[in-house]
């Protein structure tokens, strides 16, 4: 049992990575993305190769960079080509379907067994699996989530929510709102990417399938973030992400465990959590009409 | 006095070869001088607000050349112009971003001209900022660290003016910025805004409908219609002008029912 809850914390960790992505886009921005799916494979495809050469620290960070790239794909499709959001991530995560095959050289598994990974590296210090696990996703979590919430205050940061809150403004204040989008989406994707370089590792596989859905995934750590901390600045909404992303991984090991549902239900619980949530308001108003109407008839 | 501003011979048409075709700017020339404030009349859809685009480069112009300070403008992108133009809209919800602080909004607006320091909210700008606000009279200078989206509209037209003058820019352009005011707000807004400008000495354009401020403010009038400068006067001409008189010369220069029109509606009040 403590061990589910360990793995559930770590994996959850993880993931929140891959949420602040979501969050960055969806939130701050204003735009869901749904480069998402693609940029969190094409993040295992670079970490496993890398990985396997030899470079298991060196493979997140070119996970992340390459994650920045397909996000600034999906940008300049949108701003400087005028294709819409949602077509535009949808053209980056398919073509990186191939692209992520390319990388893993034309198979859609690749394992990392026998190969040293961040992970192994610290067991090789003298710490056991399950510390260092834990202490390496939590120092690059809290890390990540600390650097994002610094940048967002700095000059450029402030740019890119104001380009989600007001693009007019921004450009009125003579800020190029495009480049704003861009990196933006370069931002998110790089935490996508990232999150997923290390699920690879930590799994010590890559699979160009597992993307899939990760975006609801990541919207339904965020949002369940938010209904845990309401509201508030970005830091505040950051480290929601990351209680969010880490409470959805309990529930679900807690569910899978008390066999509440079946592993392939996992994906049918993320996208309802998401869909309740964003009819929430919808369902508020109905609601308050009908007692409105009770009211005025008694 | 060197022209802030030249508009030379400007043309824009919407929707050309459809039916929908509008010509909406038709030729329109103007020089802005250094420490002009000029007020703009019209009847709706005169091309008013769109003339205000086209300054902006909100969309590329049919024919013509903008010239800001001595610099042809004509084909910079909106935000590179938007470095020496500060501009503020009827609908006070267009000049902020609602979700972020009155200190990050004023600090995003400040960008361009202030020193560059990592942090966007720091000490030293805070400090100007609250020296401005407190100006204001609204004292917003202690919620600074409010959202913006929680301000009325006239606070929030009010700090959108602060915003787009904080820069020092070259020219200012203000679009009915008072018209979604209720009455008492609009006269403190338009207030703060001749303030503004009497202290900056910032070259200002300014549509309103309200004929009766149009000729008691700045220095000068423009009356535009079909997209066209029908009139334009300042000094003893300007100073000579009754509310009538222009009324009568805008009858008789675009013969158009007054009766219908807005401007004469808005005299009533
Ligand atoms: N972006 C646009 N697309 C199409 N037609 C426009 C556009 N902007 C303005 N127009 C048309 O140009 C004319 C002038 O509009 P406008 O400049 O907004 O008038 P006003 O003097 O009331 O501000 C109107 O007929 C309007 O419908
Ligand atoms: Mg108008």
């Amino acid at each position: 049992m403590i061990l589910l809850i360990f793995g559930a914390v770590q994996l959850g960790l993880i993931y929140a990575l891959m949420a602040m992505g979501n969050y960055i886009s969806f939130r701050i921005l204003n735009i869901p993305d749904l480069t998402v799916d693609g940029s969190f494979a094409l993040g295992m495809a670079v970490s496993v190769m890398t990985a396997i050469s030899g470079h298991p620290l060196l493979a997140l960070v070119f996970a992340a960079l390459a994650g920045a790239c397909a996000g600034l794909v999906t940008g300049f499709l949108q701003t400087k080509v005028g294709i819409n959001p949602i077509l535009a991530g949808v053209l980056t995560m398919t073509a990186l379907y191939s692209v992520n095959l390319f990388i893993m050289q034309g198979k859609a598994n690749q394992s990392l067994f026998g190969h040293n990974t961040i992970f192994s590296m610290l067991e090789n210090l003298g710490l056991s699996k399950n510390a260092s696990r834990t202490v390496v996703v939590l120092v690059i979590a809290v890390l990540v989530a600390a650097v994002l919430a610094v940048f967002f205050k700095t000059r450029f940061g402030i740019a890119i929510r104001a380009t989600g809150d007001n693009e007019e403004m921004v450009r009125s204040s003579s800020i190029n709102a495009n480049a704003t989008k861009c990196v933006g989406f370069a931002l998110a994707n790089a935490c996508v990417a990232l999150s997923g370089g290390l699920v690879c590792q930590y799994n010590q596989s890559a699979d160009t399938g597992y993307g899939s859905g990760m975006l609801v995934v990541g919207l339904a750590s965020v949002i369940i973030g938010e209904a845990v901390f309401r509201h508030g600045g970005v830091t505040r909404g950051l480290y929601a992400v990351l209680t969010g992303a880490v409470l959805y991984q309990l529930i679900i090991a807690l569910a899978l465990k008390v066999e509440l549902l079946p592993a392939y239900g996992l994906k049918f619980v993320s996208a309802s959590i998401v869909t309740i949530a964003l009819a929430m308001p919808k369902i508020k108003s109905i609601i308050g009409d009908v007692i409105k109407r009770k009211k005025e008839g008694v | 006095m060197a022209a802030v501003l030249q508009l030379k011979e400007i043309y824009k048409t919407f929707h050309k070869g459809t039916v929908n075709e509008k010509r909406a700017l038709n030729g329109v020339s103007l020089d802005v001088e250094k420490g002009d404030f000029i007020t703009i009349i019209g009847s709706n859809g005169a091309g008013k607000s769109t003339l205000f685009n086209a300054i902006c480069g909100s969309f590329p112009i049919d024919q013509g050349k903008i010239i800001l300070d001595g610099r042809d403008i004509t084909r910079l992108s909106d935000y590179k112009r938007a470095y020496d133009i500060g501009r503020l809209f009827q609908d006070p919800m267009k000049g902020t971003a609602p979700h972020m602080t009155i200190e990050e909004n004023m600090a995003l607006a400040y960008c361009r001209k202030t020193s560059s320091t990592f942090f966007a909210v720091n000490k030293k700008d805070s400090a100007y900022f609250r020296e401005l606000l407190a100006q204001l009279d609204l004292g917003l200078e202690d919620r600074m660290k409010t959202k913006i989206g929680l301000l009325s509209g006239g606070q929030r037209q009010a700090v959108s003016l602060l915003m787009s003058t904080i820069s020092d820019p070259k020219l200012l352009l203000l679009d009915e910025h008072t018209a979604a005011l209720d009455p008492a707000t609009a006269k403190k807004v338009l207030a703060i805004t001749v303030d503004i400008v009497e202290k900056t000495q910032t070259a200002t354009m300014m549509i309103t409908h309200d004929i009766r401020a149009a000729l008691e403010l700045g220095n000068r009038t423009i009356m535009m219609d079909e997209g066209k400068i029908i009139l334009d006067i300042k000094g003893e001409e300007r100073a000579n002008m009754t509310v009538e008189n222009l009324l009568a010369l805008y009858s008789k220069e675009s013969k158009k029912q007054l009766a219908n029109d807005r401007i004469l509606f808005s005299t009533q009040k």
